[in-house]
């Protein structure tokens, strides 16, 4: 029904207010004015600033989006004290933040204001009453103050009484504003008169239902123009009756922007809820409110009468839903933020159930769902929804000692927890989700972050006296801090339970390089759900010591097949490994030169990568088994997998609108031949020998005609004569996911501190394979022609691969290094490494693109002495570092 | 100067700005540090018996050494400088009161964009094609509107917005008496100062029957975002988007890479065309820049590349080798486009 204006009302106090066709009803607080408040007035002519500033902070606190100031008072300098309060609210940024609404009804005072804020305020008000002249100079100095205006109905004449009279004032006023004195539309917030009803004048029968249709005839015809109005009016009647008066106020909010009111001026504490509002007092305040009956008045003053007439019967009509059975009671509470009843309630219902938190769960859950769904769909306000989260923080505050006893009589068996992302490696995702699921169920948590030293975490451990040390992380070179981890421990005589978990820890790798080395019990913990059974196995006060003997005799056990199994497993010493590479054909080869010759900065926004994204891992991360989009259906989890999608999918939104990463990348294609074997050499453009890849070889002994591959086999060898070429990548989306994180950590919120870091993994691959397409079909150019939808590009049915140093194909974390100076990755991007070769922020990925159609990926496997002999001659370092950078990859011999 | 000819120059430099991103000039405070002038050469004959000491107050040259201040805008419209901008960030009564020169400020203002008028129209007539426009400076002064400079006394101003509003007046007289093309009202850390800034633009174009256009450049101070009075990049948009403005942006405080964040916030949210001029780098331990111009050129390719500016240049640290390397890179991009609707 609203003109169609794609122009907002914006204002600002420290931070932005814009007013969309989105936006929600705008609240304006109205305790600041001395003309509604008491106590603000007596504040004021005391000048007691100090104080006065505390009823500004409680209404921002409360909801208030606007805050009016009103100082017209007989007895008070009104320049002085407008002024002076609002030079005193630009030093609390907690009340600044909002836009600021300058009362009066005298220029000097709405002047004096204007001039001591910096941001857009509302001038409340200005109107035709002293004649064109007169609002004209007036509106033009606003204009130049920038700000918006309220413009009451009224004129020359007087105050607009009836619906022609509100319009043709309001469309007077508007086309004096916008077409004279050039005034933003958008800015103009018309005052149509809220005056009460049901006072037994006849002509006062309509000042509501006209008031409606002037609002609606407002935002028809007066394109972008707002509705304002002070709500109270409208129940003056009824004074000393606030049963109704609330009843009355709210109705008539509900019917107002139904029409097209987009503000007023509200006191929350004089707010019923509409749904709430008895179904006899909502109809009879709406018969007065719509006019929809002959006697509406006298019925609903006969009914204000009996409401009003004896405390007992109020009493009795209010006590009414004492009757209700306990959750209707709790979900009373919760929506009407009533907090008198709620610990005899809560009480009650912790009786009922078997765990206090049960209370939390359920009851309250309940009740704060249909105070959201109210809120949404308009029939609660923002300072209601507070008063509501007031109760509720009250009913948890009583369950909480009830809670803590429990989990105090749980201790003894329940626990401390230390955990840690080791040294060097910077995921947590798992971790958080681990130490997210502990707390649930009553350990106590002790986080240490990422990139924890080893020294850290012992003397954590001690000081914290914990139960169980947890230890994750995702590269390679964690695995050895781990048995490093271990060791220390163990010389210390530290026998606190381990478990180990992340995406590169493994049962084997446990039992066959960490368990040897510790003494204490240790075990590897595959996902979430399993670390809460193996904490409460370890630590169960009964049957803990037989658990951990079973654990140790599994580990034992493993080990031992894990050994004899790779001993019996055959290998080919390197030269022979090399004998056996894969030989293509080069004579037919003919390389593609890329388009793109010098290194690219690539920036690119979330949108654009959305359709690139890989869902399936995103629901691993999260312990939900299956493959995308047919999880989301699956039978278990398919409720759930549906549930965080759609959490995903609305914070992806907000990722995308509000550009919360800086998402860019760099690549470059080099020209290269494969040297020595297994050494990829790279040329600048004269063809001068620049950067070196190292690549390692398969070594384990092949079944027929399988060769024995490197990466260098993709590449062509220098001896064929033929310049061939190969890629590099480097692509981030982490930079602002620590922050969003801890913002959300900070405000308690777990779950979405995991989401926004599960999100910016899978959009970091996503741009990968964005990037990897872009690479392939323009700057390198060797598949113009390919079409893939997205199933397509994750099943990788495109040429060429792009493999990751530090996983299967080139598990050598070093490789990185040598990218980062070839694409001076972290003076372009800002992507660095740590001392484990991890990259900086998480949320990252690098590589290498090949593009011959014969590249395939493959596991290295294992490898033996002479090959890691050669590879650090190679490579110009100690046999020891190689040992230490290859070692998950060295056969046990 | 006739409502024609200036009719024709406002039309100019947006006829300008359809067609290409215009590129402003970098620092003068450092040009003119290399000249090493003493004492006496910033007082020069006139300002022999000042009774303060005049040697830091690089607006005076103006009036005491012109034919330096005319090389330095040579310089950056030989590297290739669209807009280049008067020698009056200080050139208010209130920031001249520390030197003791309020009675100078017209004829600062005055004298300043005299000789960019000049110099700028010697290129321009050389080269046609390439109009070169003035841009009149008016800097934040050295008191703060909206915050106390007494942390005991927060109700405390130690300027209000009416002295503001005439220094302000006074100072955008004399710039549009000296024939500037635009106002640069820059490096606004106080909201409220700009707002008097502009009040007082409005009332000298009303006065004088001239449309005037206005640049509006903010300060964001630290990683924080925001003002140094406290306002987000929106916030401080909104708050000054009640006059039609040429362009809003942000410079100084922060380098190129900082400074994009903020400078992609309002590109997304505004429909005026956009302006930027970042320092050269963040000062190092002995306060100077020494990020060098291809540096700043691969982050100003960021700006231009992701469509951000529709002006860019340089501010504390940067020389016109600095803004040769930009102009270069700005040569190969095409103009952000306005969207009649912003967000």
């Amino acid at each position: 029904m609203m003109m169609n204006c794609n122009r907002y009302l914006k204002l600002s106090g420290l931070e932005p207010l814009i007013i969309t066709p989105d936006t929600n009803f705008v609240n304006i607080g109205e305790r600041t004015n001395v003309t509604g408040s008491r106590k603000f007035l007596r504040l004021i002519k005391e000048e007691k600033y100090e104080e006065a500033l505390e009823v500004a902070r409680a209404q921002v606190e409360g909801g208030a989006q606007i805050i009016d100031v009103n100082m017209d008072e007989g007895m008070i300098d009104g320049v002085h004290a407008m002024t002076t309060f609002l030079k005193l609210i630009a030093s609390e940024p907690d009340i600044a933040r909002v836009p600021v609404m300058i009362d009066s009804s005298k220029w000097e005072i709405i002047e004096a204001g204007l001039k001591v804020v910096q941001g857009k305020c509302v001038v409340n008000s200005i109107s035709l009453k002293e004649g064109e002249a007169e609002f004209k100079a007036c509106a033009k100095k606003i204009k130049r103050y920038g700000a918006a205006v309220i413009v009451m109905a009224f004129d020359e004449k007087g105050q607009a009484d009836s619906y022609e009279r509100r319009i043709e004032i309001c469309e007077r006023s508007y086309r004096i504003l916008v077409d004279e004195v050039n005034f933003a539309p958008e800015d103009i917030i018309f005052d149509p008169n809220i005056f009460p009803v049901a006072t037994g004048m006849e002509e006062h029968r309509k000042n509501a239902v006209d008031f409606f249709m002037a609002t609606k005839w407002i935002r028809e015809n007066l394109p972008c123009a707002h509705v304002s109005g002070g709500v109270s009016n409208v129940s003056f009647s009824f004074r000393g009756n606030n049963a109704v008066r609330e009843a009355m106020h709210s109705a008539f909010l509900y019917h107002g922007i139904q029409h097209g009111m987009t503000m007023g001026i509200v006191n929350p504490q004089m707010l019923e809820v509409y749904d709430e509002i008895p179904k006899d007092l909502l109809e009879h305040v709406e018969d007065v409110l719509l006019d929809r009956r002959e006697d509406a008045t006298e019925r609903l003053l006969a009914f204000a009468q009996e409401v009003k007439g004896s405390d007992k019967v109020v009493g009795r009509a209010n006590m009414e839903w004492r009757e209700a059975p306990l959750q209707d009671r709790l979900t009373h509470s919760l929506v009407k933020g009533i907090d008198e009843f709620i610990e005899v309630d809560v009480e009650e219902a912790r009786q009922e159930v078997e765990r206090p938190i049960q209370v939390i769960e359920e009851h309250l859950m309940n009740g704060m769902n249909v105070v959201g769904d109210l809120f949404g769909s308009g029939k609660m306000f923002l300072p209601q929804v507070v008063k509501s989260a007031r109760v509720m923080k009250k009913a948890v505050a009583y369950l909480l000692p009830f809670i803590e006893e429990e989990k105090e009589e749980n201790s003894r068996s329940a626990g401390k927890v230390l955990l840690a992302t080791v040294k060097g490696d910077v995921h947590d995702i798992g971790k958080n989700i681990v130490s997210v699921v502990l707390a649930c169920n009553n350990y106590e948590v002790v986080d240490l972050g990422v990139m924890v030293p080893p020294e850290k975490i012992i003397e954590q451990a001690v000081a914290e006296n914990v139960d169980l040390i947890g230890l994750s992380g995702l590269i390679t070179p964690s695995l050895d801090e781990m048995v490093y981890l271990a060791k220390e421990l163990e010389r210390r005589e530290i026998t606190t339970p381990l478990l180990i978990g992340g995406a590169t820890t493994s049962r084997a790798h446990t039992a066959v390089k960490i368990a040897p080395e510790f003494s204490g019990s240790v075990v590897h913990v595959n996902d979430a759900s399993r670390a809460v059974t193996v904490a409460g196995n370890l630590l169960g006060r009964k049957d803990a010591d037989a658990y951990k003997a079973g654990l140790r005799a599994e580990y034992d056990k493993l080990r031992e097949g894990y050994l004899s199994r790779s001993k019996t497993k055959s290998y080919l010493d390197l030269e022979s490994a090399r004998a056996n590479r894969l030989q293509l054909d080069w004579e037919a080869f003919d390389p593609v030169t890329p388009a793109t010759k010098e290194i690219v900065e690539v920036t690119v926004t979330a949108a654009e990568l959305e359709p690139y994204i890989d869902w399936t891992p995103f629901f691993r991360s999260w312990d939900l088994h299956g493959k995308y989009p047919a999880i989301l259906k699956d039978e278990k989890v398919g409720a759930q997998a549906t549930e965080l999608f759609a959490d995903a999918k609305a914070m992806l939104k907000q990722i995308k609108n509000e550009d919360w990463f800086d998402i860019k990348g760099v690549f470059g294609v080099f020209p290269a031949n494969t040297v020595d074997h297994d050494d990829i050499q790279l040329y600048d453009a004269q063809g001068v020998p620049t950067h070196k890849f190292l690549t390692l070889r398969q070594q384990s002994k092949k079944s027929g005609q399988v060769p024995n591959l490197a990466l260098a086999d993709f590449i062509a060898p220098e001896a064929t004569g033929k310049r061939d070429h190969i890629g590099a990548f480097c692509v981030t989306a982490g930079f602002g996911v620590a922050e969003k994180a801890k913002a959300f950590e900070e405000a308690h919120d777990d779950y979405n501190s995991i989401m926004v870091k599960a999100l910016a993994d899978r959009l970091a691959e996503a741009f990968a394979e964005y990037l990897h397409e872009k690479v392939r079909k323009e700057h390198w150019g060797f598949a113009a022609e390919e079409q893939l939808d997205n199933q397509a590009l994750i099943a990788e049915a495109y040429r060429g691969i792009r493999p990751a140093p530090g996983y299967p194909a080139c598990p050598d974390h070093l490789e990185k290094k040598t990218i980062w100076e070839l694409l001076q990755v972290e003076e372009r991007i800002g992507v660095s490494l740590t001392e484990s070769l991890a990259m900086w922020p998480a949320a990252s990925v690098s590589g290498y693109y090949l593009a011959h159609p014969e590249s395939k990926y493959f596991g290295l496997g294992k490898i033996l002495a002479d090959q890691v002999e050669d590879y650090a001659s190679r490579r110009g370092i100690a046999l020891e570092e190689a040992q230490k950078w290859l070692n998950p990859n060295i056969a046990d011999r | 100067m006739c409502f024609a000819l200036q009719n024709r120059i406002m039309k100019d430099i947006r006829k300008a700005l359809e067609k290409r991103i215009l590129v402003l000039d970098g620092a003068m405070g450092t040009m003119l540090q290399e000249y090493k002038f003493t004492e006496a050469d910033f007082r020069g004959d006139r300002f022999k018996e000042a009774a303060h000491s005049q040697k830091g107050n690089n607006d005076l040259l103006s009036l005491t050494q012109p034919e330096a201040i005319a090389a330095v805008h040579a310089k950056y419209l030989e590297a290739g400088a669209d807009i280049i901008e008067t020698n009056t960030f200080s050139s208010t009564t209130i920031a001249m009161a520390d030197y003791g020169l309020e009675d100078a400020v017209y004829d600062l203002n005055f004298e300043s964009a005299r000789i960019a008028r000049e110099v700028a129209d010697q290129f321009t007539s050389g080269n046609p094609e390439k109009p070169r426009f003035v841009a009149g400076s008016m800097g934040p002064t050295n008191k703060t509107a909206s915050m106390s400079p007494d942390v005991n006394d927060p109700g405390f101003r130690a300027v209000t917005f009416d002295e503001l509003r005439l220094a302000y007046k006074q100072q955008a007289e004399a710039l549009a008496d000296g024939g500037i093309d635009v106002f640069l009202v820059e490096t606004v850390f106080d909201t409220l100062n700009a707002k008097a800034a502009l009040f007082a633009i409005e009332e000298v174009k009303e006065e004088r029957g001239e449309d005037i256009p206005v640049m509006v450049s903010g300060t964001i101070t630290d990683a924080s975002g925001r003002t140094l009075s406290g306002q987000t990049a929106e916030a401080f948009m909104i708050s000054v988007s009640h006059i039609p403005l040429l362009s809003i942006g942000f410079n100084c405080a922060l380098g190129a890479d900082q400074l994009l964040p903020y400078v992609k916030r309002l590109s997304r949210k505004s429909h005026t065309y956009i302006s930027a001029h970042p320092n050269a780098g963040l000062p190092n331990h002995f306060g100077e820049y020494d990020q060098t111009p291809e540096e700043m050129q691969a982050l100003i390719r960021k700006y231009l590349d992701q469509h951000v500016v529709n002006i860019i240049g340089g501010c504390c640290g940067t020389t016109p080798e600095h803004i040769r390397e930009i102009a270069n890179a700005v040569a190969e991009y095409e103009p952000r486009t306005l969207t009649p609707t912003a967000e």
